[in-house]
């Protein structure tokens, strides 16, 4: 959304005043670009040189200790024939689903049903209430949401407690320490994480929304169903977008509650590849390989964040007609 | 993104007569009793965090994770208050949260200054990189990083973390207020160079105080930002002397040190912070960004 802004907003020529002498003029802007020099030689310390860096140690074979070896493409190659990268791999791709598919698509009637039947038909404040609930576990530190969940899980944990109390004892369960329910156990709790963020997003996105719109599809007999397919979901495609695209990077690179949950087992059952790659680094001292791992999701997160924006950039066109 | 921390300031839509009442008057009901359900399963977690925080262990052992305590048991939450030092990982975290976003805000400021108001050449891909830059997995840095920082010994201090997240925080930052700047009133930059100001008096009499509200958010969000991240703190903190509370928490878990009431008084106490923060700057944050919409 703001990427096009930006675009919109930089008309080559700028200034209606009468026109100064160009090279005056590019002389005047050249100082910009010493605002510019503090925050550009931070970002190549921190970001250039550390992912070139990676990128280089990711065709090496590396402890940490001594020199580097150059190995080529072996590392990427040996990638393709690993079975926890691909494990991993697929993870990710359950995570998508607990951290956007369905967050996104939950929230989004949540906050239609926050709005527009408990915000109108009740109070106000009932919906903000709510609203608050449904939002509160994404103030909790990440990790800590993680430990939390890891004890609720556990054998002897409340989890299993609750279920004997409704006389459902038979599925007590090791939740976490099972292959089986460790990845649905997982997605569970990132549902729970995440689900706030859309609601709040959304919520904020329908105020902007001209409630005569509403009012007009109700005079026509538009039930809520119709009003929601037909005003609501075109109406906040731009949040629609953002949080699709913040949720996306986010399960992507989702570390944190995989750390404090399961250190992905049992069995590489919910190893993610951020997880992987930081075991491999500190824990297997394989650098090269954990280089090679970082720089797929790399590259990753940038093909899906660069079809994200192009995506968001062609609806936008579409909408004004082009 | 920065309506996401605005729970308050309920949409003020008047009730309007309901026009088929009978019809509704039964399935609004059945709505709200469903989102109340869920809302209840939302906050299970937290009741039984508070429920098993004030347990003793004996209690705990013997009636399991749903019982109630048969006294109020305040000793796990002092154990795990002086065997994690809490007041030092608070402090630590405080001080790095409140570093990063002070000079976080300050670089995207500069940053986009020059790139919002200045309009330097490839500008476009500028604001991009550094919207690249914030996307990027900590993975593909924090190995480099953690070399380097080891040979010029910022390994094990809080300054290599400042420094790494004052970097990627302000990569947001300056996407985001370079955005905000394009939008700003040529006129008034005009106006004040006709009055002979020069570049660095425009931005701070006259960028600066027009961007405050904006700012504000920014800050707010860098420092929650910083408070709750995790990969970078646990690879460069090692000891306990350093350490941030998220990884305190998760090294202690690592350790099977603490028993299930110590666990809940810990979390219990991380969540604080986060709460009360959260609470103070509510207001600051439905300000900064109502300013923003009146543009």
């Amino acid at each position: 959304m703001a990427v096009s802004e930006t675009v919109a907003a930089t008309p080559p020529a700028a200034t209606p005043t009468p026109p100064a002498p160009s090279r005056r003029r590019r002389g005047r802007n050249a100082a910009y670009w010493l605002y510019l020099l503090p925050g550009a030689a931070l970002f190549l310390l921190v970001i250039g040189a550390p992912l070139i860096g990676t990128l280089y140690l990711s065709l090496t074979k590396w402890s940490g200790i001594g020199d580097p070896r150059w190995v080529g493409l072996d590392n990427y190659q040996h990638l393709l024939h690993d079975d926890v990268f691909w494990a991993s791999f697929r993870n990710t791709v359950w995570m998508l689903v607990a951290m956007v598919v369905v967050p996104t698509v939950l929230g989004l009637l949540l906050a239609a049903v926050l709005f527009d039947v408990i915000g109108r038909r009740f109070k106000p404040r009932t919906a903000a209430a709510l609203r608050a609930a449904f939002y509160l576990p994404q103030v909790l530190p990440v990790v800590v949401a993680g430990i939390v969940w890891g004890w609720i899980l556990r054998p002897d944990g409340a989890f299993n407690s609750l279920l004997d109390v409704v006389g459902l004892g038979a599925l007590r369960h090791d939740w976490l320490g099972d292959p089986g329910t460790a990845l649905p156990a997982v997605m569970a709790v990132m549902i729970w994480v995440q689900i706030g963020y859309p609601v709040v997003v959304f919520m904020a996105a329908l105020q902007r929304v001209d409630p005569e719109l509403y009012e007009a599809a109700e005079v026509d007999g538009a039930n809520w169903l119709h009003r929601f397919r037909a005003i609501t979901l075109p109406q906040i495609r731009p949040e629609t977008f953002v949080v699709a695209l913040t949720c996306t990077i986010a399960a992507l690179k989702v570390f944190g509650p995989i750390f404090a949950l399961t250190r992905g087992g049992p069995d590489n059952a919910t190893n993610v590849p951020s997880y992987f790659a930081y075991y491999t680094f500190f824990k297997k001292l394989q650098v090269g390989y954990g280089s090679a791992i970082s720089m797929v999701l790399t590259l990753i997160i940038v093909v899906v964040a660069g079809i994200f924006i192009w995506m968001q950039a062609r609806s936008e066109r579409r909408d004004r007609g082009f | 993104m920065a309506v996401t921390l605005t729970p308050s300031a309920a949409p003020v839509t008047p009730a309007r007569p309901v026009r088929d009442r009978h019809h509704r008057g039964v399935s609004r009901w059945v709505v709200l009793a469903l989102v109340t359900l869920g809302a209840l399963v939302m906050l299970v977690p937290f009741a039984f965090m508070l429920l098993n925080a004030f347990k003793s262990p004996g209690d705990y052992s013997s009636g399991g994770p749903l019982s109630w305590p048969t006294e109020f048991y305040t000793k796990g939450l002092r154990t795990y208050w002086t065997e994690v030092n809490f007041p030092l990982k608070f402090w630590n975290s405080a001080i790095i949260a409140g570093s990063v976003a002070v000079l976080g805000v300050a670089v995207s400021l500069l940053n986009a200054y020059a790139l919002g108001i200045g309009r330097v050449r490839g500008r476009l891909w500028i604001v991009g990189l550094f919207l690249l830059a914030n996307m990027l997995p900590q993975e593909a840095l924090i190995y480099p990083l953690y070399y380097v920082a080891k040979q010029v010994g910022l390994y094990n201090t809080q300054l290599s973390v400042i420094i790494i997240f004052t970097v990627i925080q302000s990569a947001f930052g300056t996407y985001l207020l370079a955005s905000v700047m394009s939008t700003f009133p040529r006129s008034l930059l005009e106006a004040a160079a006709l009055d002979g100001a020069g570049k660095w008096t425009v931005l701070w009499r006259v960028v600066f105080p027009n961007l405050r509200p904006t700012l504000a958010v920014l800050l707010i969000f860098f420092f929650i930002w910083t408070w709750n991240e995790f990969l970078i703190p646990l690879v460069m903190l090692i000891d306990n002397q350093t350490q941030t509370i998220p990884v305190a928490l998760a090294s202690l878990q690592g350790d099977r040190l603490m028993d299930a009431p110590t666990t809940n008084a810990g979390a219990l106490i991380s969540l604080v912070p986060a709460i009360l923060f959260f609470l103070i700057f509510q207001r600051t944050l439905a300000r900064g960004i109502t300013a923003g919409a009146e543009k």
